[in-house]
Order: C-alpha cells, then structure tokens, then sequence
C-alpha cells in the first residue's frame, strides 16, 4: 500500500485519538475508496466511534494524518461536513417536532433553502418508506422508524460519503433488514458508506471491505471472503455438551480439528470438512446434547484475532 | 453559498431551529408573560403600594412607579437566567440538538450565536411585554422608557452570556437549583428591586452594588423616571462587560466541546 493514493475519499495513516491518558485509537491506517462500502467491526470500546467522530469531523485527532476528500479536517471542517451524511450512534432527533420538521431544519443547516430542503424532505421520506408520518411526532415511532428518519436526515445534503454508527443497534431483526435494505440500494446509487458494528452479520451484508478493530488497532483487513479464507476454516462444527462438562467433553474431541476453540457454552473445531469432522466426533462416542456443522463467519475470524467472542 | 442575505447566516440557520421549536409552546409563554406582570403590579404595586408614601428613599414617586422598572428588570434578568440552563444542557446531553448540528457545516460559533440570538429574541419579547404593562399600570414617567426596552435586552444578556458558559460547562443539572437559589432570588429580592438598598446594612449594600441586577435595576428606573444620570453610563458598560465575558467563556467551551 502506498502512502498516496488520490483516489481515496477518505486516508488515514497513524491516527491516534486520546482523551487524557486513555488511548482510545492507537494509531490506525485506512484506505476508503470511492463507492465502496467500508465497515470497521469491533466490540464495544475498540475505537470504533472515535474514529468515525474523526472522519465526521466534530472530534480532532491527536497525532497522525487524515484527510477527507483531499481535505484536511481542521482548515476545512465545515467544507467537509458539507459533503457529508452522518448516522450517529444515538439518534440526535427532536422528539416533539414533527418527521418533516426535522429534516426540514437539519436541511437548512446546510444552507438549503426552505423549498429545496421540503422538497427534498418528502422524497428521503418515501425513500426510508416514512411519507405516511411525515406530519406525526417522532416521538411515538418505533426504534426502527427513527432509525430510518435519522437516515433520511443524513442524505438532505446528498452526501458523497455517508457515516453509519452502529446503524441497526437496538433494532428487532425485521426492522435491521429494512434498514439493510435502504442502506444497499444507497450503495448501489454509487454512495460511499463507512459503517461501524458489533455485527458480523451486518458487516457481511453490507461491506466490501472492513477492518476488524481491537484495543484501538487495525488487527486485520480485507474483504469479508478474504477475512474468513485467511484466518478461519471453510467450516465450523459446534458441539454443545450439558451444564458443566464443556471442558471434560472438550478433551474427548482433541485432536480432531486442527483448531479448537472452547468457549463458556461450547465447543468449536476448525475444520475444512464438517460433515467428515462430525462423523470423526460420533465415532469417538461423545456424550454431546447438539453438534452442528455451520460456514465460517467473520465472527470466528474475530475469535481467532482476538480470544474473544464480539458480542458478550 | 448561493445567497448572501442574512437568512443564509449560519447562527440563523441554527437560530432557526429554536424558532420551530418555540412554535409549540408559544401560547402558554405569552400568557405567562402577560399575566405575571398584571399580577405583580396588582399585588404589589397597587395593593402594597397604597401602604407606601413617596418617600424621599424611593425617590418622591408612587410605590408602583419605584418597583415597576425595578420589576422589569429583574423581569429580564430571570428571563435570561432561565432560557440559559436546562435548554443549553438539555441541548448538549438530552435532545442533543447541539451534536446534530455540529455534523452539519455549522461551526461551534455558529450554533452559540444561534442559541444566543435566540435567549435575547425571548428577552426581547418577555419585557417589551412587561414594559407595555407597566405603562398601563402607570408606571412610566417619561418617553425614555421606551430606551429601556434595550436596557432590559442588556440586562438579560449579562446574565444569560456567563450562564450559558456555566451550563455549558455542566455535566448533569444539579448545579441549577443552587444557581437559582443562591444567586437569581437573592438578587431577585434584594437589588433594589422592591426597597432601595441604602436601606440594607452596610456589608449587604456592597455585595448589592456588585450584582448586575441592581445597576440593571438603576438604569432602568432613570429611563422610565425620566431622570438620567451620569452613573447610567458606568450601568451600561458593567452590564456589558458581564455579556461579553460571559460570551468569551462560552465561546471557549462550545469549541472545546464541539469543535474540531
């Protein structure tokens, strides 16, 4: 990877935030190109929020290069932002205004005029699938709905880049697909998203490309196929075994997988044949409640990087 | 930017924003901001008033024409006070308005302005109402009073400019009880609003004379007695100087707390 690659909408190299003594992102490198969907997974407190705040432009780095769209963040933040689409993490809506007011407003912050910003407002509606409410208070909506209001709210300006926090956090799984949905045929209209989760499988839906964060570094990168080729097996076989007998049970399948990973509820072989490694499992006369053969996920990558499961 | 005119401004862009959301409680403000007056100066200045003679103390006026300007501008200060508390941290740990608008081009300028224009457009409103009461009640003396519409603007700014950096500055509300009870009601009851504060003991006379309410009160009064004097000028630049540090104070952690 070279330093320069002017094709990148967004390039960091050795960024670092602290807040104090605590390292929060622990001097990172990345590469976003344009039209490409990029994800940084993670868990809970790997730096994943501090470096979208960065990106966004409300929270300056402490030490490294970052540039956004060719432009450096502290000269050119609000040029920046301009050009920008943000979902935070927490929704920022004004409850007791109405769905239209509220994109109305955060419209005008951008300099829209009123008409432009109302119009544009019914059509981010009917795109997010929220034109029925537009009159409502957001209050009484569902999680999901503001979610997609709060979307809606982030493409006024029509951004080049959108950022999405943890877009589906929180949501029940119908409402995550709908979200899903929306956010796929704005990568499709060729806009650029870079996305934070704790969800394998959001990350796998939706990126192209993402790195797996930890502890403020950049453990590993590339795309989800290639995440799982390079650092998992094609396959997985689950064996769960009764309350307490997971370490006992997990002796008897030693040396059948040439990984194994034991976890709090089960057990984990590494296999590139499933099917093979559970007949291999039955023939040891195993006293297993279940045994399931599954693909890799990126949540096995993850396991493999850090020790540890994503969500706990 | 397409347009230069003022509505393009970004402190209007995020001043506009407290416009909508003021449209939802307008009715009951308003009301509030008649009834009060009508009130106070029923009670106090017609009720308790008839027990008062104009005094040499009081400057040889009616008791209403005393407390009416001192009213207005106590009027204008606890405006200011109020607009500047639950609404900034609400803005910056509840409805989180302030964080929309710092991902948007808006700087953290830009959205204090707005939030400032917006306290001194409620200021504004809260005591030309109570100004216009006090002049039906007869409280006014003089055409200058009129001046005294912009003094109660001054007034509320001086308190609201340090109290929005304060507030600013909180993490949780718990300061705001005390800032009201040991600071706004004090002053409130005793900066010669209601008596004059020669007649209170030497020691409490100067901490009166530090407070921003009794030059407020002062000013106010010459301008609706019609007698200005040459220490209204020393009133205007106290008060002004209590505005603009509290503005630099809350300049200071608007970037600090939304600023790249």
């Amino acid at each position: 990877m070279t330093d320069s690659q002017p094709q990148s909408l967004i390039h960091a190299r050795g960024l670092v935030k602290k807040f104090g003594e605590f390292v929060a992102v622990d001097g990172i490198d990345f590469d976003v190109a344009p039209g490409e969907a990029f994800g940084f997974l993670g868990p809970n407190g790997a730096g994943k929020s501090s470096t979208m705040r960065m990106i966004g432009c409300v929270s300056p780095p402490t030490a490294g290069t970052l540039t956004i769209l060719g432009l450096d963040p502290h000269r050119d933040g609000a040029a920046i932002r301009g050009r920008l689409g943000v979902v935070p993490q927490q929704d920022t809506l004004d409850l007791e205004l109405t769905v239209h007011e509220n994109l109305l407003i955060y419209g005008r912050y951008f300099g829209l005029s009123k008409s432009e910003a109302s119009e544009r407002a019914t059509e981010l509606l009917d795109f997010v699938q929220l034109l029925d409410r537009a009159g409502d208070k957001v209050e009484p909506l569902s999680g999901g709905m503001k979610r997609r209001l709060t979307i809606a709210r982030s493409l006024i300006n029509r951004p080049d880049v959108l950022l999405l926090d943890e877009p589906t956090t929180g949501l029940d799984p119908q409402a995550r697909h709908v979200v899903w949905d929306r956010l796929f045929r704005l990568k499709q209209q060729g806009v650029t998203l870079v996305l934070t989760t704790h969800y394998m499988d959001e990350a796998e839906q939706l990126c192209d490309r993402l790195v797996v964060m930890d502890k403020g570094t950049i453990a590993a990168e590339g795309s989800p196929r290639e995440l799982i080729n390079e650092y998992s097996t094609r396959d997985v076989v689950e064996v769960r075994f009764a309350v307490g007998e997971n370490e006992i049970g997990a002796d008897k399948l030693f040396g059948l997988a040439p990984r194994i990973e034991i976890l709090p509820d089960r057990v984990l072989l590494y296999t590139d044949d499933g099917d093979e490694c559970v007949d291999a499992v039955n023939d040891r006369g195993v006293m297993a409640v279940s045994t399931l053969v599954r693909r890799s996920t990126l949540e096995d990558v993850f396991l493999r990087l850090t020790g540890r499961t994503l969500v706990d | 930017m397409t347009s230069t005119s003022i509505s393009s401004l970004p402190a209007i862009r995020s001043y506009r924003y407290w416009l909508a959301a003021y449209r939802r409680t307008w009715r009951g403000s308003i009301s509030t901001s008649v009834v009060s007056p009508v009130l106070y100066l029923a009670a106090m200045g017609v009720g308790l008033g008839s027990l008062v003679h104009r005094s040499a103390a009081i400057g040889g006026v009616t008791y209403l024409q005393f407390i009416g300007p001192g009213l207005l501008a106590a009027t204008a200060m606890q405006v200011g006070a109020a607009e500047s508390t639950y609404a900034v941290l609400g803005s910056f740990k509840w409805i989180r308005v302030y964080h929309a608008m710092a991902a948007t081009p808006l700087m953290p300028i830009d959205i204090l302005i707005g939030h400032l224009l917006w306290i001194a457009t409620r200021i504004a409103m809260a005591s030309g109402i109570y100004l216009a009461v006090v002049a039906a009640f007869g409280g006014i003396k003089s055409p200058l009073a009129l001046l005294a519409w912009p003094a109660c603007l001054l007034i509320g700014m001086a308190f609201a400019a340090p109290i929005v950096a304060f507030s600013s500055s909180r993490e949780t509300d718990s300061g705001f009880a005390a800032l009201n009870r040991f600071g706004i009601v004090p002053m409130f009851l005793f900066s010669g609003t209601f008596f004059p504060i020669s007649q209170l003991p030497e020691v409490l006379r100067w901490i009166a004379y530090a407070t921003p309410l009794w030059h407020g009160v002062e000013l106010v009064r010459s301008l609706c007695l019609g007698h200005l004097v040459a220490a209204d000028l020393g009133h205007v630049a106290y008060l002004a100087t209590w505005a603009a540090v509290g503005v630099a104070l809350s300049v200071r952690q608007y970037q600090r707390k939304l600023g790249v």
